[in-house]
């Protein structure tokens, strides 16, 4: 037993029971309310009645055949919204103005004052040896920089034919960060490479989660495993596993349900489903951790919480083609050392592309 | 994790104790501290620069009284500045003279409108009203079967029809007057700000439902972000107030601040947790605390409130206070407190919690040995824990599978808890009906409680 936990964990204790026995009666706060609704509602008739209207609704959907290009996608968002770098460019020389800028441009971008400052630091040296001297040198000289610490060679998903059984994916992720959609996207593109897909619905919390994955299924092309809402998700998963390698297919991309890195029952059952998928036929060749781009310093967070309960092997940046820069995730791959591998640019089932280090950087500013 | 402004600044201070008053290096080198603790917050760089500006003012004309921390005095200007600014205006909810009261959800893809549609519906419904929700988001998939699910849970029926989200907008709002419900709450997609063509379509939604309000749902995670899609929105659909969803994480939530900076608009509800029932109205003081990393008392006791027994809880501070606590009553409160999470978790929330006892790596197995421990003794020894001499000292190690000093060091813990907690208890005691249950409490957690705004 270690020398300090153990006051600690009276003193936590102490001050908890004493916060909570006077807490109560000094504030008088009203008792909440009993739960509404428990983790494991069974669905209900209610839930079955809008089929119907989502289908319909997928139809709309035309698959663009372009690839997306990041610089074309950003563009509009850049042009709205861009030019703390333009105001370094129009002074002639730099000044302690232009360093305030640079800094403000990084931070605008979701750097993190940490990683921004680690970045400036050896650029400040090198405008003092003079080996810079214009403001245009400095904002290319920071743009390598940036481009140089992105040098993970680890960027293509992992998928080894040589394997027996199914390639698994999991996708990991807080709430609304995209993880669903991507799924459909990276569905979609996994099938045209001429690979057989199985879905495995494992966010069995969610309302209708199971819905929604099994409309991206059939746009895609692939087939999908369901269990009952409020399941279990493990079960669900290695289900999936179980079929797609009975029915030799060569991929199980697994859903599951968006949780807050914080809660630490749902990291607990996601390090549960991590294991058990792989007991059975398959092998889990990718973890892939959803983040939206409009996360800031939490996103850090979240992903040494997520790697460290499922060894994520790759983020997937989703919404970079709003106003957000995603720059939170250049402290994640520089300082977690997780590859960036994809970035989501649209709705429709093609804007999901590789990740670009250059047109990243080129993107923040 | 980030330090606390409390971390942050101890430094600084730790080099001014000496000194008299503070020189203007002093104030900036502070304010360096608190312009970093800021931006970690996520708080938009443009407002920050305004809170310091303001800070500094204020900071200035500080002198540093000898009796008083300067740290702690600095942290209580910001807090209050942070208060100020989160706070003010609140919103009221007026309903409409001729129902239904019309609330429109908007805000970008996976902000959670939906999740918040549902529980502000059942917020309506615990107001004694009789909500209805319109699914108008067609775009993503099954987002309308997701709110039909929902409904179905709280017992709100759930109004949605294929093809145009406005004319399924404006149907939904002849339904609510058809069956006579007083509020009518429409979801709709997700969408980006700069996303003109689906701005185009939610405005429309707008004119066509004519809202009362107009919520904004925004992500407690939201970085630097916030303040463009707040504008945006804001400038499109004149936003009433802020919804700040899955504010149950970890996310300092400086968003809150830099929207409520820039739009002006009241934060009215937080989203805390994934049940219906994880939304209450928003607090201002205690979001101030939560942005500088002070620790949140506040939650923590509602934490608390939901897995303690009340009763058993204040016996056991009362018990306490006695030095009548046994390794029981001890035992009985572990439990408790396991049921409220992770005890690093537990302690993030607690004022006054230095950085090094943050970072001292308990883990929760901690708990499980301190329990084997106790599991291994009699009743009696529980009860008397000076009885336990060498032979049982043996034997509790060897039932729980600890070593002697193990035990030794438990028991020797626990009888000084033992002595505080009456020693407090005596200044309670002391302190009586004037000094409120508080004076025995720990001075910054005393303080915390204390800046409630009158105290309830």
């Amino acid at each position: 037993m270690n020398n300090i936990s153990l006051p600690i964990i009276f003193l936590v204790l102490a001050v908890v029971v004493l916060v909570f026995g006077f807490g109560v009666v000094w504030l008088n706060r009203r008792k909440p309310a009993a739960p509404v609704v428990q983790r494991a509602t069974p669905i209900t008739k209610a839930a079955v009645v809008e089929e119907v209207i989502v289908e319909e609704a997928a139809v709309e959907v035309a698959v663009v055949v372009e690839k997306a290009s990041v610089r074309d996608r950003l563009s509009k968002a850049r042009s709205a919204f861009g030019g703390a770098v333009t105001s370094v460019l129009t002074r002639s020389e730099i000044s302690d103005t232009t360093w305030d800028e640079l800094e403000e441009a990084l931070l605008r971008a979701d750097v993190g004052v940490r990683v921004a400052q680690e970045l400036m630091q050896p650029l400040r040296a090198r405008v003092k040896s003079k080996e810079i001297v214009s403001p245009q040198q400095l904002i290319d000289a920071l743009r390598q920089d940036m481009s140089a610490h992105l040098v993970s060679t680890d960027r293509e998903l992992r998928f080894d034919a040589t394997i027996e059984g199914p390639n698994i994916w999991l996708m990991v992720g807080v709430n609304g960060a995209g993880k669903t959609t991507s799924i459909g996207k990276i569905s979609a593109q996994q099938t045209a490479l001429g690979r057989t897909v199985m879905m495995a619905a494992g966010d069995t919390f969610r309302a209708a989660a199971g819905e929604q994955l099994a409309t991206w299924a059939e746009r895609s092309g692939a087939e999908i495993i369901r269990g009952a809402e409020g399941g279990d998700p493990s079960s669900v998963i290695f289900d999936a596993v179980q079929a797609a390698n009975a029915r030799n297919i060569d991929l199980v991309l697994a859903d599951t349900a968006g949780r807050l890195q914080s809660n630490t029952n749902l990291m607990e059952e996601l390090r549960k489903v991590r294991r058990v998928a792989e007991k059975g036929a398959g092998t889990v060749t990718e973890v892939l951790l959803v983040i939206d781009a409009t996360t800031g310093q939490n996103g850090l967070s979240q992903a040494r919480v997520f790697a460290e309960a499922t060894q994520v092997t790759g983020i997937v940046l989703t919404k970079l083609d709003g106003s957000a820069k995603g720059g939170i995730v250049f402290a994640i791959e520089t300082e977690l050392g997780i590859p960036i591998k994809l970035v989501g640019l649209g709705e429709t089932i093609t804007d999901l592309v590789a990740f670009n280090p250059i047109e990243f950087v080129d993107a923040l500013f | 994790m980030f330090d606390s402004l409390g971390d942050r600044l101890g430094g600084v201070f730790k080099r001014l104790r000496a000194k008299g008053r503070l020189t203007e290096a002093d104030v900036n080198e502070m304010l360096g501290e608190i312009r970093t603790a800021l931006l970690e917050a996520d708080v938009n760089i443009g407002v920050v620069r305004n809170v310091v500006e303001r800070i500094r003012v204020q900071a200035i004309g500080t002198k540093v009284a000898e009796a008083l921390d300067p740290g702690q005095q600095i942290i209580k200007i910001v807090n209050a500045e942070l208060v100020a600014m989160l706070g003010g205006e609140t919103l009221k909810i007026a309903y409409a003279s001729q129902p239904p009261t019309v609330v429109l959800m908007a805000g970008l893809q996976g902000s959670g409108k939906t999740t918040s549609a549902a529980k502000l519906a059942a917020w309506f419904k615990a107001q004694g009203r009789n909500p209805m929700l319109v699914g108008a988001d067609l775009q993503r998939p099954a987002a309308v079967e997701q709110l039909k699910v929902l409904g179905a849970q709280i017992n709100v029926p759930v109004f949605s029809a294929p093809g145009d989200p406005v004319a399924t907008a404006a149907a939904g709002l002849a339904e609510a007057k058809r069956i006579g419900r007083d509020v009518l709450i429409v979801d709709t997609a997700g969408r980006l700000a700069i996303d003109a063509e689906m701005m185009q379509q939610v405005s429309d939604i707008s004119a066509a439902v004519k809202p009362d309000y107009t919520f904004l749902v925004v992500d407690a995670m939201t970085g630097q972000d916030a303040v463009t899609v707040a504008k945006a929105f804001d400038e499109t659909l004149s936003i009433s107030a802020v919804i700040l969803s899955k504010l149950d994480g970890d996310a300092r939530g400086g968003a809150a601040l830099s929207v409520k900076e820039v739009i002006g608009k009241p934060i009215a509800f937080a989203a805390t947790g994934e049940k219906m029932d994880a939304f209450e109205q928003f607090h201002p003081d205690r979001m101030a605390s939560r942005i500088l990393g002070m620790g949140d008392v506040l939650t923590l006791i509602e934490q608390a409130e939901k897995v303690f027994e009340k009763e058993q809880a204040e016996a056991a501070a009362a018990k306490m206070f006695e030095g009548e606590f046994t390794l029981d009553d001890f035992l009985d409160q572990l439990q408790q407190i396991k049921k409220m999470g992770s005890l690093t978790n537990v302690m993030g929330m607690l004022p006054g919690v230095t950085k090094e006892m943050k970072n001292a790596q308990i883990s929760d197995d901690m708990l499980t040995v301190t329990e084997a421990i106790i599991r291994s003794m009699t009743t009696e020894e529980r009860r008397k824990p000076e009885i336990i001499n060498g032979s049982r000292r043996t034997r509790i190690a060897k039932g729980s599978g600890t070593q002697v000093s193990d035990v030794n060091k438990l028991v020797k813990q626990f009888s000084e808890m033992q002595k505080m907690m009456k020693r407090m208890g005596g200044m309670a005691g002391k302190g009586g009906k004037k000094g409120g249950p508080m004076a025995g409490i720990p001075a910054d957690l005393a303080a915390a409680l204390g800046s409630r705004p009158g105290s309830r």
